[in-house]
C-alpha cells in the first residue's frame, strides 16, 4: 500500500525549486514523447521553446502575449491567497474591452489625448463591476463564487457577440460583426518600433511591481495572507472575511479588464465576436505556476505565452499537430502539482502506519 | 549527461539553422504555401476540407510546392502573429481561411509586399492579397428542395453558427429551395454561436428534433448535429464534406467544399510567376460547391436534386430570383431580377415567410 503522509516541515527552498524541477521533468517527457512521434526530441525541443524567441520579433512577441496572461493572474492570485476562487476573469476581461471600447466607439472620430486614458478607466471599471457581482452575491447571499463568476463570463461573451452584430456594429463593415476599428487616439501606442509591444506591455510590469508591493508591504496584504492560511485566526483578530471577497473580487476584475482593454486597444484594434483564446482562465495555471507571488506570475506567464508559441513554430515547421501546446501545458501542470504534493508530503510504502492509526 | 546533452543540443541548434537557411535559398523559384485554419484539421467540416486542398497541392505539384499550416489559430491577436510568422519563414503563398482573419492579414501582407495571400470569405484586398470563397448557398437551395419533399412534420431543425450574411443567405436561399416543392414548411433555427463544438451542436440539434424537427440542417463544421440525427432516426445534411460515414441512414446528401482546384491553380500560378491579385466566388459550376452522392431518398428525389443542381450550374436558374421580399413586406429583388453579389454578400435580412427573428 501507498499512502501521503504530510511532512512535518517542507524545505522552503523547494518550495521554489518546484516550478524549475517541473519545467526541466516536463522537457524531458516532451522529448520522449517528440521521439515517439519519430522527431528528433532535440530539433523538436529547440523548435518548440528556443527558435520563438531567437530573434528581437520573437521576444516581442512573447511579451504580447504574456500581458494579459500576467496581468490577469496578478489580480487573481490576491483571491487565490485568501481562497476567493475567482474563475470568471475571462468575463471581466470581456467587459473590460466592451465598457473601455466602447468609449473608443462613441468617440470614433476623436482626436482627443483623453480618449485613451478615459478607456483605461472604463476598462477597469468594467471588469470591476463584473467582478463585483459575484462579490455581492457571496456576501449577501453567500453563493458561491467559483459557480457566479464563471456562468457571468458567458453572460459577458453572449453580451459583446450581441452588440458586434447589433449595435456597435461596423456600418461600413458590409454587416458583419465587427466594430469600427477604433480611432489612433484610442489605440495603446506601440512601444517598440517595428513590433506589437504596447503600452498595455509596460503597464503589466507596473502591475507586476505593485502587486509585490501590495502583497509584502501593506496592511491589506499581510491580511489576505491571513485569511487564506488561517482563517479561523484571521477572524479572531477581526479581519473581516466580507471585505477581502470584495477586495479581491473588484481587484482581480479590475484587472482582467484592464487587460481585455489592453487586447482590443492593442493587437486587436477594434470590437469582434471573440477577443480572448481563454486568458481568462489560462491565467489561473499561470497564477498557480508562479507559486500566487506576482514575480513569478511574471515568469509563468512568460513560460505559458511561450508554450503557444513554441506550438505554432512547431506546426510550421515541423508539421506536428496543434494538440502539442495542449499537452505541454498540461505536462507542465502535472509535474508542478506532483512537485508540490511531493514537497508537502512523503510517500510511504506499506502499512505499518494504517497498522498504527488502527491500533 | 549534462555535457553530452548540452553538446547535442547546440549540434541540434546548429543543424536546424543550416537547414533553415539552405531552404530558403534553395526553393526561392518554389512554392512554399502556408495555411492558418480556424478548426482543428480533424473537425472534418470547413478546416477538414482546407487541409484537403492543402495536399491536394503537395500530391499535384510535387517538387515544385511545399506546405504547413497552422490549426485552431484564434481569431484575435494571435492570427497576425502566425500569419506574420509563415511570412517571415520563407512561405510564398498564404491562406487564411476565415473571414477573422481578414484584417490581420491585411496588416501583414502590406508589410511582406513580396508574399501573396489570400484570404477566404473577406472583402478586403490589395496587390498581393486576393479573396475566394464558394457560393454555398446554391448548395442549399438543392439541399432545400430535397428537404421539402423528405419532411413528413413539415419542421425543420437549423444550427447555424454566427447570423452573419453567409449564414443568413444560407437559410433564405435553404428556405426558397423548400417552398419550391412544400409551401407549409416552416423552419426552426438556434444559434450556437461557435463554428465548432461538438457538445454545443450536439445539443442544439436535440432541442429542434425534440421542437418536432425531422430534418436536420446545420451551418457549423462537426458532425455533430448529423449524429444526433442518425441517432434519432431523422434525417439531415452534411456540412463542409461528406459526413455520410457518420450518419449512413440519416444523411440525404452533403454541401461539400472543394478548394483543390482553386489552390492547386493558385499554387501553381506562383511557381509560374503568373500570380495575381483576384477575387473568387466559386459556385456548383465552378466546381467549388460539391454535392455528395444523394443517398436515402426515393429516385423522383433524387432525379428532381440532381435536375436542380444542373440548373444553377448552367446558370439557367439563380436561388435568388426575384420577386423576394422581406420579412417586413419590402420588395428586396424585384421581379424577374436577380440578387447582385453586393446584395448577396451583406444579407442581413430573412426572407418573407421565416418565422424566426434574426439576432441583432
Amino acid at each position: 500500500m501507498v499512502r501521503l503522509e504530510p511532512r512535518r516541515q517542507h524545505s522552503q527552498a523547494m518550495v521554489y525549486l518546484s516550478p524549475v524541477l517541473a519545467i526541466l521533468m516536463t522537457l524531458v517527457v516532451g522529448g520522449i514523447i517528440f521521439a515517439f512521434m519519430g522527431k528528433n526530441p532535440f530539433d523538436a525541443l529547440y523548435t518548440f521553446f528556443i527558435l520563438p524567441i531567437s530573434n528581437s520579433y520573437g521576444i516581442s512577441e512573447l511579451f504580447v502575449k504574456a500581458t494579459p496572461l500576467v496581468i490577469i493572474a496578478v489580480g487573481l492570485a490576491m483571491g487565490f491567497r485568501a481562497n476567493v476562487w475567482n474563475i470568471g476573469a475571462e468575463g471581466q476581461l470581456t467587459m473590460g474591452a466592451i465598457f473601455g471600447g466602447g468609449l473608443a466607439l462613441y468617440f470614433y472620430d476623436s482626436e482627443s489625448m483623453f480618449l485613451l486614458p478615459g478607456m483605461l478607466i472604463l476598462g477597469a471599471l468594467g471588469g470591476a463591476f463584473w467582478g463585483a457581482i459575484p462579490a455581492l452575491l457571496r456576501t449577501r447571499f453567500n453563493a458561491n463564487e467559483i459557480l457566479t463568476s464563471l456562468m457571468l463570463t458567458y453572460v459577458a461573451t453572449l453580451f459583446l457577440s450581441f452588440l458586434v452584430h447589433g449595435p456597435w456594429r461596423n456600418p461600413e463593415g458590409f454587416n458583419f460583426p465587427e466594430s469600427r476599428p477604433f480611432p489612433d487616439a484610442g489605440l495603446l501606442p506601440v512601444i517598440y518600433d517595428g513590433t506589437r509591444v504596447h503600452l498595455g506591455t509596460a503597464l503589466a510590469v507596473f502591475v507586476v511591481i505593485a502587486g509585490w508591493l501590495l502583497l509584502s508591504k501593506s496592511v491589506i496584504g499581510f491580511q489576505l495572507r491571513v485569511v487564506g492560511k488561517a482563517p479561523q485566526a484571521a477572524r479572531h483578530v477581526g479581519f473581516r472575511q466580507k471585505r477581502m471577497v470584495w477586495f479581491t473580487l473588484l481587484l482581480g476584475g479590475g484587472l482582467a479588464g484592464l487587460a481585455g482593454l489592453f487586447e482590443v486597444a492593442g493587437p486587436i484594434g477594434q470590437l469582434q465576436p471573440s477577443i480572448s483564446p481563454g486568458y481568462g482562465f489560462t491565467a489561473i495555471i499561470v497564477a498557480f505556476l508562479g507559486r500566487l507571488h506576482p514575480v513569478g506570475i511574471l515568469f509563468g506567464g512568460l513560460i505559458m505565452a511561450l508554450t503557444y508559441l513554441g506550438g505554432e513554430l512547431a506546426q510550421i515547421t515541423l508539421g506536428l499537430p496543434n494538440a502539442v501546446t495542449g499537452l505541454f501545458q498540461g505536462i507542465l501542470l502535472f509535474f508542478l502539482l506532483a512537485c508540490d504534493v511531493l514537497t508537502k508530503y512523503r510517500i510511504r510504502f506499506g502499512s505499518t502506519a494504517a497498522k498504527g492509526r488502527t491500533a | 549527461m549534462n555535457a553530452s546533452f548540452m553538446k547535442r543540443t547546440i549540434a541540434a541548434v546548429a543543424a536546424v539553422g543550416a537547414l533553415a537557411t539552405g531552404m530558403g535559398a534553395a526553393q526561392a523559384e518554389d512554392a512554399k504555401v502556408g495555411f492558418v485554419y480556424v478548426g482543428p484539421i480533424g473537425d472534418h467540416g470547413w478546416s477538414y476540407r482546407h487541409d484537403i486542398g492543402r495536399q491536394a497541392i503537395e500530391s499535384e505539384l510535387g517538387d515544385a510546392a511545399s506546405t504547413s499550416y497552422v490549426e485552431s489559430v484564434p481569431e484575435g491577436a494571435d492570427a497576425e502573429r502566425v500569419i506574420r510568422q509563415m511570412a517571415q519563414t520563407g512561405h510564398n503563398l498564404i491562406f487564411t481561411t476565415s473571414f477573422g482573419y481578414m484584417n490581420p492579414t491585411e496588416k501583414v501582407a502590406k508589410q511582406f509586399p513580396n508574399v501573396k495571400f489570400e484570404h477566404a470569405t473577406g472583402y478586403k484586398r490589395a496587390d498581393n492579397l486576393s479573396t475566394y470563397a464558394a457560393r454555398f448557398y446554391e448548395g442549399r437551395y438543392v439541399a432545400g428542395v430535397i428537404a421539402g419533399k423528405m419532411t413528413k412534420s413539415n419542421v425543420v431543425g437549423y444550427v447555424g453558427s454566427f447570423p452573419i450574411p453567409e449564414v443568413v443567405r444560407g437559410i433564405n436561399s435553404f428556405m426558397m429551395g423548400a417552398w419550391s416543392v412544400n409551401p407549409d414548411v416552416k423552419v426552426k433555427i438556434v444559434w450556437a454561436n461557435t463554428w465548432y463544438d461538438p457538445g454545443k451542436e450536439g445539443d442544439a440539434a436535440k432541442a429542434l428534433i425534440d421542437q418536432g424537427a425531422d430534418i436536420m440542417v446545420q451551418h457549423t463544421d462537426s458532425p455533430a448535429p448529423l449524429q444526433v440525427a442518425e441517432n434519432r432516426g431523422v434525417l439531415g445534411f452534411g456540412q463542409a464534406s461528406d459526413m455520410i460515414k457518420f450518419a449512413p441512414k440519416a444523411q440525404l446528401t452533403a454541401i461539400v467544399d472543394n478548394w483543390d482546384k482553386y489552390y492547386v491553380a493558385r499554387a501553381k500560378a506562383v511557381v509560374d510567376g503568373t500570380w495575381e491579385s483576384t477575387d473568387t466566388w466559386g459556385g456548383i459550376d465552378s466546381g467549388m460547391v460539391e454535392m455528395a452522392p444523394y443517398t436515402n431518398m426515393p429516385a423522383d428525389v433524387k432525379a428532381l436534386a440532381e435536375e436542380t443542381a444542373a440548373k444553377i450550374s448552367s446558370g439557367e436558374f439563380h436561388p435568388f430570383t426575384g420577386p423576394i421580399y422581406d420579412q417586413a413586406g419590402e420588395l428586396r429583388i424585384k421581379d424577374g431580377e436577380v440578387a447582385e453579389d453586393g446584395m448577396l454578400l451583406g444579407m442581413d435580412w430573412y426572407i418573407k415567410g421565416i418565422d424566426a427573428e434574426l439576432p441583432k
